[in-house]
């Protein structure tokens, strides 16, 4: 189950650092990285890496934090029994601290997922301590969407060290996380009081992960924090609920208010002109491609200012699509009003046209309109209930800034 | 006329035709061409995918012509639009056998797009040489799978997702793109997780039909159900639906080591058009990457490198499993002929057995008497730079099953 798997590695993680941590507080790591140790923790098997990582962990050093860093990037390579760093341009030998040129036989090493996972949570666990606070808030984040694979006296050394108090915050809740699954009761019911204010994932799976049945009984044995955990799993849940009925009545808006447009301005052309449009949809399709071109336009000639192609596409497609409505109003609309039937065939004749026209200038695959980095990402919506307890709703919307249920850590 | 004029007349005739021919002996040995027909989407939801491959047909019979043809037969290629329009498929397979009289057809991608054309080729008896990956539960004797069977991508996938390396998952989320391939994946997929003690309550199956492109509540799903567990998404999604998914993914900050994802139809060349760096560690499983390192391949990347620029083509500079499988096919095609000394499709379906071809994939690939392949397993991970890294491969080539073991066979079979 999820929760041995978990116990087991906090086993192996705990007993290697744990002993060590005092000599972290009573002196400086004045051992650096070998290149032996550099070959341990990048070649071979998965298991044998993973146990050289942790071993390499117990005195970490900005040398060892800097060697995570780049094999999480893909920037090292192995060359015979020599193991090379990227540095700018230049490959340079680990032992020797010189600009080598990689042989033909150099291959680059390959992190697998799991691989990939301890590496970020080592890299997460020394950054715990990094002198600028954006390291320690990332770290911080990370550990707490994997809060097993971090050592507790680590963390709770973090929480003395720590003075900024967003990240504070966030220590206590890992803290929580952390003790859910620790030997003391009082403090297991404390922490399962604490996480209701979590919205990671991973700690509501760890929530149920303690609720669960082993060989009949239950993985907690307590039964009040049982009750605890369950009362906390309600109320992210409600949370969650809300962020989620959010969430699909603005898709229901966003995705609506496309078809409005489109039905809108069928409605107008047939009010007004008594015109029934068939080529509605590929005027909708003329404005879109107007704007790939301007957006093209912007990222050829104007590449500082791209991001902004969305803003000048406005115009440019209005003024393109009602540029074409009215060469097709002069040409062939005009002689056609008081007869509907014509114009339905004579429109519908115009979407084929145009559809054509569009494939033959721009191809018949199907093309991309990027968003621009203000339109992506996440807005935080935040609000405190009389029990300052920090929840957040993050919206993620490529056309608008909206509020959405998100499941998942904060960035 | 008399007798003498006549023979004079006949015997000059006779002459002359015979100085003819032994005046030109080269124009009169010349061999008549081979029209071979690509049946492949060059419009349309499947266009991203399936436009290389018709390219790579091209380019493989153009690299044949080069060395002799097929026995010194030039091979004609006919090439066709089904448009990712499946009756259309149908229609174009029947016009390529009956009008073009083609000796055989490579062609098709999606699942229904090969199913269409299974009943013009039993009537006609064509010979379909089928590259891409698919769900099996077939064994026509008119189409010779060069594509991986699920024993060769889907199960070796999803055994690779349950181990330590892939992540542990305990629970499965399987989308798919709405049509037979996905559907008959997920029920084999299904009946082998069942055989290893997974719940029905740990494995959900979501379909989307083709084109769709907003999987921003689907992706929030996929959160949800992984927050009860280790998840992993095995995705069957075909066409350019792969892009808004992967993008969704990429939005919500989904990465490979907290919920990995397998897609079994993306290849390189649908990551080219694709920002990868957040992808990095995504999987795929297929029988060849253009990472591998080995001569065979470097011939051939370097072969299509040079093709997209001589032809100034549209298509990526990368190459990927369905055109490498495309590549064999034609050969393995032409290997078939040239022992058969006919393109009589009975004929040229014996002689396929049992041919050999040394692949890019590294292996020297065999046909099986179900006309499937024995081909190597490899599963990549997505790099920062739209290739992959090989993080498992099989012990050496597994032979593909018809008919998976973990559904019922159909009676009618």
């Amino acid at each position: 189950m999820f929760a041995s798997l978990s116990r087991d590695r906090l086993r192996g993680l705990r007993a290697v650092i744990a002993g060590t941590l005092f000599l972290l507080g009573l002196m400086p790591a004045a051992r650096a990285l070998t290149a032996s140790e550099a070959m341990a923790i990048a070649s071979g098997d998965t298991d044998a890496r993973i146990a050289a990582l942790h071993r390499a962990v117990q005195t970490p050093d900005p040398q060892l934090a800097e060697y995570l860093h780049k094999l999480l990037n893909d920037e090292v390579q192995i060359d015979g029994d020599r193991v090379l760093v990227q540095r700018g341009a230049q490959w340079i030998d680990l032992a020797t601290g010189q600009a080598v040129t990689p042989s033909d036989n150099a291959q680059s090493v390959v992190n697998n997922n799991y691989v990939r996972k301890e590496l970020a949570s080592a890299q997460a666990a020394l950054d715990l301590f990094a002198p600028t606070s954006a390291q320690r808030l990332k770290a911080v984040q990370r550990l707490q969407a994997d809060p097993t694979s971090v050592d507790r006296a680590l963390v709770e050394q973090a929480l003395r060290s720590e003075k900024d108090p967003a990240i504070l915050e966030r220590l206590k809740l890992l803290h929580a996380a952390i003790l859910l699954t620790g030997p003391n009761a009082a403090e297991r019911l404390a922490a399962a009081k604490e996480l209701a204010a979590s919205n990671y994932p991973a700690v509501r799976s760890l929530l149920l992960s303690r609720l669960d049945k082993v060989d009949g009984r239950f993985v907690e044995p307590d039964a009040a924090v049982r009750a605890q955990i369950q009362s906390s799993l309600d109320a992210i849940d409600s949370r969650l609920a809300w962020g989620e009925r959010l969430g699909t009545l603005f898709s229901g808006i966003s995705l609506g208010s496309i078809l409005l447009l489109a039905a809108l301005g069928l409605a107008v052309t047939y009010g007004l002109m008594g015109v029934i449009n068939m080529a509605q949809g590929e005027f909708i399709m003329l404005g879109a491609y107007a704007t790939y071109v301007v957006q093209g336009l912007f990222q050829r000639y104007l590449p500082g200012l791209e991001h902004y192609a969305l803003i000048a596409a406005v115009p440019v497609s209005f003024i393109v699509a009602g540029g074409i409505g009215i060469v097709v109003e002069r040409s062939i609309i005009r002689r056609l009003y008081g007869r509907p039937l014509e114009t339905l065939l004579a429109t519908w004749g115009v979407s084929l046209v145009l559809i054509q026209l569009v494939r033959s200038l721009f191809g018949p695959q199907n093309v991309q309109v990027d968003n621009p980095p203000w339109m992506s990402g996440g807005l935080q919506h935040r609000w405190r209930s009389p029990a300052h307890r920090g929840v957040r709703a993050r919206c993620q919307q490529p056309y608008a800034v909206c509020a959405r249920r998100d499941v998942g850590p904060d960035r | 006329m008399d007798r003498r004029t006549a023979l004079k007349t006949v015997g000059g005739a006779v002459a002359a035709a015979a100085a003819s021919t032994l005046s030109f002996p080269a124009i009169a040995a010349k061999k008549a061409p081979i029209k071979v027909g690509i049946l492949h989407s060059l419009s349309g939801t499947m266009a991203i995918s399936e436009t290389a491959l018709k390219d790579v047909d091209l380019m493989t019979i153009a690299e044949i012509n080069a060395a002799g043809g097929v026995d010194g037969h030039m091979i004609e290629p006919v090439v066709v639009d089904p448009a990712s329009n499946w009756p259309l498929f149908a229609e174009k397979a029947r016009q390529l056998i009956s009008q073009d009289k083609v000796a055989a057809i490579f062609g098709c991608w999606t699942s229904v797009s090969r199913k269409s054309v299974l009943p013009v080729l039993d009537e006609l008896n064509g010979l379909l040489f089928y590259p891409v990956q698919f769900e099996g539960q077939e064994e026509n004797k008119h189409v010779v799978y060069t594509g991986a069977a699920p024993n060769q991508q889907a199960i070796p996938a999803t055994e690779y997702l349950m181990s330590k390396d892939g992540g542990a998952a305990r629970r499965f989320f399987l989308l798919g793109t709405d049509y037979v391939y996905p559907r008959t994946t997920n029920a084999i997929l299904r009946g082998f997780l069942h055989s290893k003690g997974v719940k029905d309550a740990d494995i959900a199956e979501v379909y989307t039909p083709f084109g769709f492109s907003n999987y921003q509540n689907i992706v929030a799903d996929i959160k949800k159900f992984a927050s009860a567990g280790p998840t992993c998404v095995i995705s069957t999604i075909n066409g350019d639906s792969n892009v808004p998914f992967y993008k969704e993914m990429a939005n919500q900050g989904i990465k490979a080591t907290d919920i990995p994802v397998v897609g079994f139809s993306v290849a390189e060349q649908e990551l080219a058009g694709m920002d990868t760096k957040p992808l990095v560690g995504y999987l795929t499983a297929w029988n060849y990457y253009e990472s591998l390192k080995n001569p065979v391949n470097a011939k051939f990347v370097k072969s299509w490198q040079d093709w997209v620029k001589k032809e100034k083509l549209k298509d990526y500079p990368v190459t990927d499993d369905p055109m490498e499988a495309s590549y064999i096919g034609i050969h393995l095609w032409k290997q078939a002929v040239e022992k058969a000394k006919s393109t009589q499709v009975d004929a040229v379906r014996k002689a396929l057995v049992g041919q050999k071809f040394a692949a890019p994939d590294g292996y020297t690939v065999e046909v099986l008497e179900n006309q499937y392949l024995s081909k190597p397993v490899y599963i990549g991970q997505v790099r920062a730079d739209g290739q992959f890294d090989v993080v498992w491969k099989s012990k050496g080539l597994v032979p593909g099953q018809a008919w998976s073991p973990y559904i019922p066979k159909p009676k009618n079979a």
